[in-house]
């Protein structure tokens, strides 16, 4: 089995495998979101225990954590080896004949991705451990110590209409980045194309309305602080 | 037509190459690519110069040999041909066509439009393949039954023809196209179970080695390949590779 992690196969599978828990994980994410919209209270448990609740911060988020690693350095990893498979390039090349832009270029958006996690990881994160961990403030609680600190927090972000800007542009690359990968994904899990059609229509789907989502919940936010 | 050629010269496998610009004048929209080169040819011929190499030998779409990267497109613009299969009357007069061999590292230039496919072939000693005892006791094949929905799938599958498109038009150079193709056509048949194991991952290792890069899925391969090889054979290569470590 360890050969089989180090064959170009095998590695699909891992990537795949990373994918798909990105893809829950985001699906979980902005289930939760969404409830700010709707009910501040809702928002505000969920996210306590999301928070607070053992399984997930100690099993899931070491597992997410891996996970995002993992398929950004694979993802530049296979980006570096297969663009090596290739010594001298073509004169002309017309990629667009035979592929869509998303799956030529995963890398960019990928590298989108990976620039918005790293504003996302100093602007939500790092308060977050800091509060929790440094401070050793479990109670998710303001300052008045009645009501929870989460949705305040959250609606706080979202003020600044440069990073709502930025969280638009960043979510517009990972819709990009999954119209491809939903798909890819599955194809590389070894799925069948007989179910590939309903796939696609509801990788596609996937696709543009997470991220739509997403870019909703912060412009609502934006507008209603 | 009258056209102008832009095509990869180069001496041989050492030397550096580049691309250089040709005329040629009154060609016929009905002649295939290939006949058209042989018209350039004939002119570089008569003139003294060194005729531009390439590979053919079938010119009817069987033998995969005749790979030409023709204006960014492995085989040109049409679908489901061979170079020597597209016409010339894909092409309008006054066009200017890119001619280039196909490339990756795994198929060296050997000389202008020339590549070096033994990886193809190493990839199928590897175990493309089925072991059959032929010493006058061999089993009829039809002995077998075969459900009409694998023989299909498997016909469909034997049908590649090694050309190496799916890897001229794969921005990876991956040849997992070629590879899913030659796996399944076993894989989907009783004959081809007893050796299944070792056959998938004596072929994926091979293919490893070889320097082909790794798939995307960007499906360029299926689009570009002359004989409509499906993706699915990519899939079909995973599952055996998985199930082969169980
Ligand atoms: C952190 C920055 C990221 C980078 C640099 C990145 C890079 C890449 C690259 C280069 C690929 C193509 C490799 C391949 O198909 O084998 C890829 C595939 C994929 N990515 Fe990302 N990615 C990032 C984040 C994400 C996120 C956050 C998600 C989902 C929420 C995601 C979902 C996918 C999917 C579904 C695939 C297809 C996997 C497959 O074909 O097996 N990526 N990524
Ligand atoms: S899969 Fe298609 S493109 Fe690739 S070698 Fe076979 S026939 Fe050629
Ligand atoms: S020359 Fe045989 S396939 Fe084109």
């Amino acid at each position: 089995m360890s050969g089989f992690f180090k064959s170009s196969i095998g590695r699909k599978y891992a990537m795949a495998l990373s994918a798909f828990f990105l893809m829950f994980f985001l699906l979980q994410h902005f289930a939760i979101n969404i409830l700010s919209v709707f009910s501040p209270d809702a928002f505000n448990e969920a996210s306590h225990f999301m928070g607070t609740f053992w399984a997930v911060q100690y099993l899931l988020q070491p597992i997410l954590i891996f996970g995002v690693i993992y398929h950004f350095v694979m993802g530049f990893y296979l980006e570096i080896k297969n663009k090596n498979a290739r010594v001298v390039k073509y004169a002309k090349n017309n990629g667009a004949a035979n592929s869509s832009w998303m799956s030529r270029n995963m890398i960019y958006s990928g590298l989108a991705i990976l620039a918005f996690l790293v504003l996302h990881f100093i602007d939500f994160w790092l308060p977050e451990l800091n509060t929790k961990y440094i401070q050793g403030n479990m109670s998710g609680l303001l300052a008045d110590g009645e009501s929870f600190r989460y949705y305040e927090e959250l609606v706080h972000k979202f003020v600044n209409p440069i990073r709502v800007i930025a969280y638009v542009i960043a979510f517009v690359f990972l819709s990009l980045h999954l119209m491809h990968g939903f798909s890819s994904a599955f194809q590389s899990a070894g799925v069948t194309s007989m179910r590939k059609e309903k796939l696609q229509i509801f990788g596609k789907a996937y696709a543009i309305i997470i991220p739509l989502g997403f870019i909703f919940i912060a412009i609502y936010h934006h507008f209603n602080h | 037509m009258n056209l102008t050629l832009k095509i990869w010269r180069q001496k041989d496998a050492q030397s550096k190459g580049k691309m250089v610009d040709y005329k040629v004048t009154e060609i016929s929209e009905h002649m295939s690519f290939l006949e058209m080169m042989d018209v350039l040819n004939e002119q570089l011929i008569n003139s003294g110069e060194e005729p531009v190499a390439f590979d053919h030998d079938c010119r009817e779409g069987i033998c995969g040999m005749c790979s030409m990267y023709i204006n960014g497109e492995a085989h040109g613009p049409d679908r489901g041909v061979t170079t020597c299969q597209l016409h010339m009357r894909m092409f309008k007069d006054g066009d200017t066509i890119t001619i280039e061999p196909f490339r990756a590292k795994a198929f060296p230039v050997l000389k202008d439009l020339v590549v070096d496919r033994g990886a193809f072939d190493r990839i199928q000693h590897a175990g493309g393949y089925i072991s059959v005892n032929t010493s006058g006791n061999t089993q009829d094949a039809n002995s077998l039954p075969i459900s009409k929905h694998a023989a299909d799938e498997a016909m469909d599958a034997a049908t590649c023809i090694g050309c190496g498109a799916c890897v001229a038009s794969c921005k990876n150079s991956s040849a997992m196209l070629f590879v899913g193709a030659k796996v399944s056509q076993y894989a989907l048949l009783p004959q081809g179970q007893v050796e299944a194991t070792d056959r998938v991952r004596n072929m994926v290792a091979q293919m490893d080695l070889e320097g082909f890069g790794n798939c995307t899925n960007t499906g360029a391969c299926e689009v570009e390949c002359p004989k409509g090889i499906s993706l699915e054979n990519i899939a079909r290569m995973n599952r055996e590779l998985l199930k082969s470590n169980f």
